[in-house]
């Protein structure tokens, strides 16, 4: 790739160091940023890309080392002043008022006592459109965009002050193929006119096509450096072999982490769909509230040991669709059965009952109460019924015991069986869950983004997890927006698009593209 | 394998040492700001020219230290324990159920108009009993409005419920003068309950039954939350009221059950008060016992025992200090001053606290 490397860097942190309790988030991390250079940081979760990023958008001030804004010591002491640096990010979440017009929310940054002139915000408007090559409509309003759209005007948002960095935070977590492709343009065009722009991810395919050259951070240090010449150099596997050497380290480089990180496998299984399917949907819509997507007609059916993944683009109608399942809400129309019998009318407590199961993506919104212990959380769903109540009253001993038994079993990592759930890692929270919703009596498993926020060994249990539960003869409902995780663990990829299932598609070497075409809503199956 | 367990046995060991911890920072955390409301409330005494030793050894001499002061003292707790045990139940289930006044005047007045004309052909005790029950239910029902408007549509309970308190109160007062009311008398109040057919007193002293029956509600209270299914499903409403309704309880049915039994107890609180001690009420009589028990169930966190401790603390500094207006010429309000201090110093203890929590550890 034809970067200009400029001689010194735009942005620099020289010796950062930021402690956490308990938690070295960054050691003496140093890293240049140049100007005309797509910078990629990879690493895992907790590795300190988010705290280095803090530190640059001004959230946070390092314990120790400088920050060099064009070879000046500068302190960067609120996102205001970075913003004046001429450092814009982009968070992975869109952090626009979705009530608000585009040029509205461009608008927002000024100060309070000032009159909102538009003339001048609608010529920088023009400017950053021109820049980034993208046309958007000033007067929108941003809840009607695309998520795509809506990282665009983020853009515009990061740069409107001045457009010397741009950070990107996984800016490519929650956008359809198409998506990417645009991103991909704009972040060109933005190279193009020596803006240095800092990507992060865990993708590595993405490292290796938007990056001009990658650093890998691991445990809050900076472990390697493939340099421009090096990375223009190679070819994507030999690229990809050597960011999994500086991830994990040479010996690592074949473990099962690596493993899934890159593993594209498709999951090759004989499902037998010759007999009566376990669960069927027939016609299934809800109502939504406001900001929601409803269901529309969702029919399927699912057999026994098959694992059905639903991908698309977040807010397409997969929580609702979970939630029907659940029995956490009502449909409107249409009919849910199990084995045969009808289930619409249940409820969470007889669904449960019933051997359904859902585990929840908002493992601390919904999943848990945060301040009860572990213990009390592995029994949420059950309280009031035996074993561990008798006629209403607790067997506060049995739950406790309960509680060791499965921490145990399911390598729960907490100090004890009545600490709070919420001071547990997110891992160890979904081992919660996970304890909690499959056993032996479960028929069928929801499961909404199993491996959200989880570091990669949590990830590759939690697929384990999925996998083994299918080859126990487990219906199991995998929605996910990563679809290499789906491609991983399903057996067939339904696509959800506007609350409608747009299509079911077999796992197979093609899928890739046809869900694709799916998830953006072109092609109908 | 025994490695495992010997980390096992320190993190076990750590935990137990961090809750010895927790327990002082949770006795500090009351006694600083009591100590601190009395030191400030002090200091005012003095701006008015009065001896805060003199006024404060007055208010726990009259409301502890002497037998008549001591079993008004007692005999105060029983009203604000039965509000407190109903707060209890709804603020642990993250309803704020701030209609005390009106469902207590309610009930009150049911019970004055009930008991004298019941005492007439019914034995005392069914009498008594059958007030109570009124009582309850009248006030439970006077809650299933904000109950239902909270249930059903999400509408924020603590506006509904004060709105109802006010109407309770005025709808009470309407109900003394209109129907119930003694014609006998020029003051319109209701019939008056016999000295004879109250509650009965424990003993040789003033102090009536309602003082045991509302001990052991409280402690019931206590139990129930935290012993039982349905204690657990109200605890869980409130900490978190999606994860209720991801285990599928039933949030609104729990919620309209939550107001009957806080307004029920409160009510309850209202007919002990008329049936121990007054045997009357007049048209515009309203102690206002609600608000200053929402206090004191904070100060215990919601739990029922440290609720004990704290209304024998204020029902001390009631009737102390109502004295203590007569004798050393500080107004009966003064009262309200050191429990607005004490509140004050609460939320700073609260918040200096929250700050050190959260520089150990985050």
């Amino acid at each position: 790739m034809n970067a200009i490397t400029a001689p010194s860097p735009v942005v620099a942190v020289r010796n950062v160091t930021k402690r956490f309790p308990g938690v070295l988030a960054n050691d003496r991390v140093s890293l240049a940023f140049h100007a005309g250079e797509v910078h990629v940081l990879l690493g895992e979760n907790g590795a300190g890309k988010s705290t280095l990023i803090g530190i640059l958008a001004g959230m946070q001030q390092p314990d120790e080392g400088e920050i060099l804004i064009d070879g000046q010591a500068v302190r960067i002491g609120s996102p205001r002043q970075s913003l004046e640096f001429g450092i814009g990010t982009v968070f992975q979440h869109v952090l626009l008022v979705p009530s608000l017009s585009v040029i509205e929310n461009l608008m927002l940054g000024g100060g309070w006592w000032g009159r909102l002139v538009k003339a001048p915000a609608l010529a920088r408007f023009r400017e950053l459109s021109t820049l980034l090559g993208v046309a958007i409509d000033p007067d929108a309003i941003v809840g009607r965009l695309s998520l795509g759209e809506q990282q665009q005007v983020e853009i515009m948002r990061a740069l409107w002050r001045g457009e010397k960095v741009l950070i990107l935070d996984e800016p490519t977590s929650m956008l359809t193929p198409q998506g990417v492709r645009d991103l991909g343009e704009v972040i060109k065009r933005l190279r193009a006119k020596g803006v240095a722009v800092i990507l992060i991810t865990h993708k590595l395919l993405e490292a290796y096509e938007f990056g001009d050259r990658i650093s890998v951070l691991r445990l809050g240090r900076v472990v390697g450096d493939i340099p421009p010449e090096r990375l223009s150099a190679m070819g994507e596997a030999e690229a990809t072999d050597a960011i999994i050497e500086l991830m994990f380290g040479k010996e690592a480089a074949r473990s099962g982490e690596a493993e899934t990180l890159v593993d594209t496998a498709h999951r090759q299984r004989q499902v037998a769909r010759d007999r009566a399917p376990r669960l069927t949907l027939r016609g299934v819509s809800t109502e939504a509230a406001r900001g929601e997507c409803p269901l529309r007609e969702v029919s399927f059916e699912l057999w026994p040991g098959e694992v059905l993944g639903i991908a698309g683009v977040d807010g397409n109608g997969q929580k609702h669709l979970a939630e029907v399942l659940a029995g956490q809400r009502g449909v409107s129309a249409g009919r849910i059965e199990l084995n045969g019998g009808d289930i619409t009318g249940a409820g969470v407590p007889a669904r449960r009952q019933a051997g359904i199961r859902y585990v929840t993506d908002e493992r601390l919104g919904e999943g848990t109460v945060g301040i009860f212990s572990v213990a009390t959380n592995l029994v949420l769903k059950e309280i009031g019924r035996p074993p561990y109540w008798s006629r209403g009253w607790s067997d506060w001993d049995g739950i406790h015991g309960h509680a060791r038994d499965q921490i145990g079993r399911n390598d729960i990592r907490t100090p004890s069986e009545r600490t709070p759930v919420a001071k547990l890692s997110g891992g160890n929270i979904q081992k919660v869950l996970l304890a909690r919703e499959i056993n032996s009596e479960a028929q069928v498993v929801v499961f909404n983004k199993p491996t959200y926020g989880l570091d990669l060994q949590n990830t590759r249990l939690a697929h384990e997890r999925i996998i083994a539960s299918a080859d126990h003869g487990i219906a199991i409902v995998v929605i996910s927006t990563d679809l290499d995780e789906l491609i991983k663990v399903s057996d067939r990829i339904g696509v959800m698009f506007q609350g409608r299932l747009a299509g079911i598609v077999e796992n197979g070497p093609d899928i890739e593209r046809r869900v694709g075409l799916l998830m953006t809503g072109v092609e109908a199956a | 394998m025994s490695a495992s367990a010997d980390i096992d046995l320190t993190a076990a060991e750590q935990e137990r040492q961090e809750r010895r911890r927790e327990i002082l920072a949770a006795v500090l955390r009351v006694l600083i700001p009591v100590m601190a409301a009395l030191v400030m409330g002090g200091i005012i005494l003095l701006i008015l020219g009065k001896n805060p030793l003199d006024y404060y050894g007055f208010v726990l001499r009259r409301g502890l230290l002497t037998w008549g002061g001591l079993q008004e003292t007692l005999t105060r707790m029983a009203p604000l324990l039965l509000i407190g045990a109903g707060l209890i139940v709804a603020f642990r289930a993250g309803i704020w159920n701030l209609g005390t006044d009106g469902q207590f005047l309610i009930a009150a007045v049911l019970s004055a108009a009930l008991a004298p004309a019941l005492i007439t052909v019914l034995p005392d005790a069914l009498t008594i009993i059958i007030c109570m029950v009124v009582s309850m239910l009248a006030a439970a029902i006077w809650s299933l409005i904000p109950a239902i408007l909270k249930a059903r549509y999400g509408i924020n309970e603590i506006i509904t419920s004060l709105m109802m308190s006010f109407l309770g109160v005025s709808f009470a007062n309407v109900l003394v003068k209109l129907f119930f009311r003694d014609p006998a008398t020029t003051v319109p109040q209701t019939m008056s309950l016999a000295v004879e057919d109250r509650l009965p007193r424990l003993f040789d002293t003033t102090i009536h039954l309602g003082l045991i029956i509302a001990l052991v509600v409280i402690v019931l209270v206590h139990v129930m939350m935290t012993r039982t299914a349905f204690g657990l499903k109200l605890q869980v409403v409130g900490a978190n009221p999606a994860a209720a309704v991801h285990a599928g309880l039933r949030v609104g049915w729990l919620t309209i059950a939550t107001f009957a039994i806080s307004a029920g107890l409160i009510g309850l609180g209202g007919a002990v008060e008329i049936l121990g001690v007054w045997g009357v009420v007049r048209a515009d009589w309203n102690p206002a016992f609600g608000l200053l028990v929402v206090p004191l169930v904070f100060l215990a966190r919601f739990n029922g025992y440290a609720t004990i401790g704290f209304t024998l603390f204020f029902s001390a500094l009631m009737i102390g200090g109502d004295s203590a207006a007569r004798r050393v010429g500080v107004p009966n309000d003064f009262v309200l001053v050191l429990v607005a201090l004490l509140l004050i110093f609460l939320a700073v203890v609260e918040y200096l606290d929250h700050l050190r929590r959260k520089k150990a550890g985050a």
